[in-house]
C-alpha cells in the first residue's frame, strides 16, 4: 500500500526541504522504498540537501510534460538502496506543471514506491496546490513562533479544501512536526509553546526536532542527517518520528536544555486529534 | 461630488460622534453609474480624508480596486441602506423612542460548523446564526445575519447582525478576536484590553454601543 505524504509549511524557511529529505532517508533506512519529490520547480534545494545536485539529468517537469520516461529522472540514492530522488526544474517556473501531468506521474510512483514523499514550495500557490493535490497526509511542519503558526494554519485550511481526498470526502491524515525548536529560548518564555500550538492547530503532534547545527551541517554536506549523523538529536527526533508515521507509539518528550533539571518535567504524549 | 462632500461634511458637524468607531460599508454603484472609475476613487478617499472606519464596499467590481490600497477591503457585506436625505430624518428626531422590534423568525435558518475555521477561510451566512465547533483561526473571519456562537477560541473576526440588527450576539468560549462587531459596530482587540482576554465573552449590542461581558 503506497502513501503519498506532503510536506508542506505556507511559510519558507521552517525546514521543509530538510524535513522531506530527513523523514524520507529514515523511512528508507526501516527497508520502505521512497521517493522523495521536489515540487519546488525554479527553486529547487532538495537535490542539495540531498548530495544529488550533480548527477541531475531529468526532471520533474521533463516527465509531467512527457518528454522523460519517469524511471530517466529517478536518482537512485549512493546510500540507502530504497531511497529514490525525482528533482524539480530549476530553469522553468510553477506554471509547467499540471494536475493532469503531477496526477498521472503520482500514479506510476505509486506502483513502485511504499512512500512518496512531496516537498511543497512555499505559499499557498500553484505550486503548493499541486505539491498537496493527491496527498493521502500531510505533514505540516511549523516553528515555534506566531508567523508560522498562522501560515500552517491557512494551509491546514487548504489541506481540507484543496486535496482531492477533501473533495471527495475522505479524510486525508495530518501531523504537525515542530522544527528549529530551541529549549533554552523556550525556558526562557521566548517562544510559543508546545502546547499552545497544538490548541491552536488542532492537530496531532508527530515530532519536535530542535534547531540544531547537526541539521545544518547534514544539509551543507548534502546528507540528510539521519544518514550524516545519525545519533544526534534531530537525527533520532526524525527516526522516530518516521516510526510514527509506519504506526509504531513512542512518546513524544520536548527537547529540553542540557543539564536542565526541568527536562524530566517536560515528558509529553502526543495530542489526539 | 463636491456638493454631496459639502452636504456630507454639514451633516458630519450637525451630528458629531454618529459615526465615531462605526464600520462603514459604502456602496459605490450609483458614483460608478455616474461618475466612473474616477469617482469611486474620490469617493473613497473623501470618506478616508474624513477619518471614517470603511470596512467593506459594494456595488463595484473587485477587479477596479485591485493594486490600490483599498484592494482588502471585503466586496461580499452589505451595509444598510443610509442615504444623505434619510440620514437626515434619522437625526432630526433624536429622541423619539423607536419600540425595540421584535425578532421573531421561526424557522430561522442556521448554520452548523463541525470544524475549526482557518485562517484565510471566510463564513458569510447571511440568513441567520452561525454556530462553530472549534476555534476561529488569526486571519479567519465569520459574517453572520444573526448571532455567532463559538464552541472555542475565537481569535479571528466576528461579525453578527447583518441581518437582525442589534437583536444579533457573539458569543465565545475564549475570546482572543481581532476584531467583533455587531450591527454597525465594532470593536478590535486593542479597545477591550487583557481584562476579558481568554475568557468566556458575549458580545451585544446596547443601546448604540457594543457591549462585552464575561460569563465567568
Amino acid at each position: 500500500m503506497s502513501k503519498v505524504m506532503v510536506v508542506t509549511s505556507g511559510k519558507g524557511g521552517v525546514g521543509k526541504t530538510t524535513s522531506s529529505a530527513s523523514l524520507g532517508a529514515a523511512l528508507a533506512q526501516m527497508g520502505q522504498s521512497v521517493v522523495l519529490v521536489d515540487f519546488d520547480v525554479g527553486l529547487r534545494n532538495l537535490d542539495l540537501v540531498m548530495g544529488a545536485e550533480r548527477r541531475v539529468v531529468f526532471d520533474l517537469v521533463n516527465v509531467v510534460q512527457g518528454d522523460a520516461k519517469l524511471p530517466q529522472a529517478l536518482i537512485r540514492d549512493k546510500r540507502v538502496e530504497t531511497l529514490y530522488l525525482l528533482p524539480a526544474s530549476q530553469t522553468r517556473d510553477k506554471d509547467a506543471l499540471t494536475e493532469e501531468g503531477v496526477g498521472r506521474v503520482i500514479a506510476e510512483l505509486r506502483e513502485r514506491f511504499d512512500w512518496i514523499v512531496c516537498d511543497s514550495p512555499a505559499g499557498i500557490e500553484k505550486g503548493a496546490l499541486l505539491a498537496m493535490r493527491f496527498a493521502d497526509l500531510a505533514v505540516v511542519v511549523t516553528n515555534p513562533e506566531v508567523s508560522s503558526v498562522r501560515d500552517s494554519d491557512r494551509i491546514i485550511g487548504m489541506l481540507d479544501s484543496k486535496t482531492m481526498r477533501a473533495e471527495t470526502g475522505d479524510r486525508l491524515e495530518k501531523h504537525l512536526l515542530l522544527t528549529r525548536y530551541d529549549a533554552a529560548r523556550a525556558a526562557r518564555g521566548e517562544m510559543m509553546k508546545v502546547e499552545d500550538i497544538l490548541e491552536i492547530l488542532a492537530v496531532p503532534l508527530l515530532g519536535i526536532v530542535s534547531e540544531s547545527p547537526d541539521v545544518l551541517s547534514a544539509s551543507n554536506v548534502g546528507s540528510p542527517v539521519t544518514l550524516h549523523n545519525p545519533t544526534s538529536a534531530a537525527a533520532r527526533a526524525y527516526t522516530d518520528a518516521a516510526r510514527r508515521l509506519l504506526g509504531e507509539t513512542i512518546e513524544i518528550n520536548t527537547p529540553a536544555e542540557r543539564r536542565g533539571f526541568m527536562s524530566r518535567l517536560f515528558g509529553r504524549k502526543a495530542a489526539v486529534a | 461630488m463636491a456638493a454631496w462632500f459639502s452636504a456630507f461634511d454639514q451633516q458630519m458637524h450637525g451630528a458629531a460622534g454618529f459615526f465615531v468607531d462605526r464600520p462603514i460599508v459604502a456602496d459605490l454603484g450609483a458614483t460608478l453609474e455616474q461618475g466612473g472609475p474616477d469617482a469611486v476613487f474620490i469617493v473613497l478617499e473623501g470618506l478616508e480624508a474624513r477619518a471614517l472606519r470603511l470596512i467593506g464596499v459594494e456595488g463595484v467590481d473587485p477587479a477596479l480596486l485591485a493594486g490600490t490600497r483599498w484592494e482588502r477591503l471585503p466586496k461580499a457585506l452589505h451595509g444598510r441602506m443610509q442615504t444623505l436625505e434619510t440620514w437626515a430624518d434619522l437625526h432630526a428626531a433624536p429622541d423619539s423612542e423607536q419600540p425595540p422590534a421584535v425578532v421573531s423568525a421561526p424557522n430561522a435558518p442556521s448554520l452548523l460548523i463541525d470544524r475549526p475555521v482557518r485562517s484565510g477561510q471566510s463564513i458569510v451566512f447571511e440568513d441567520g446564526d452561525v454556530t462553530i465547533i472549534g476555534a476561529v483561526a488569526s486571519g479567519a473571519e465569520v459574517i453572520a445575519g444573526g448571532s455567532i456562537h463559538v464552541y472555542g477560541a475565537l481569535r479571528g473576526r466576528a461579525i453578527a447582525g447583518l441581518r437582525t440588527g442589534d437583536a444579533a450576539r457573539i458569543f465565545c468560549r475564549k475570546l482572543e478576536a481581532e476584531l467583533v462587531g455587531v450591527d454597525r459596530l465594532y470593536r478590535t482587540a486593542e479597545h477591550w484590553g487583557e481584562a476579558l482576554h481568554g475568557r468566556a465573552v458575549q458580545v451585544m449590542s446596547d443601546r448604540g454601543a457594543l457591549r462585552l461581558t464575561a460569563f465567568d
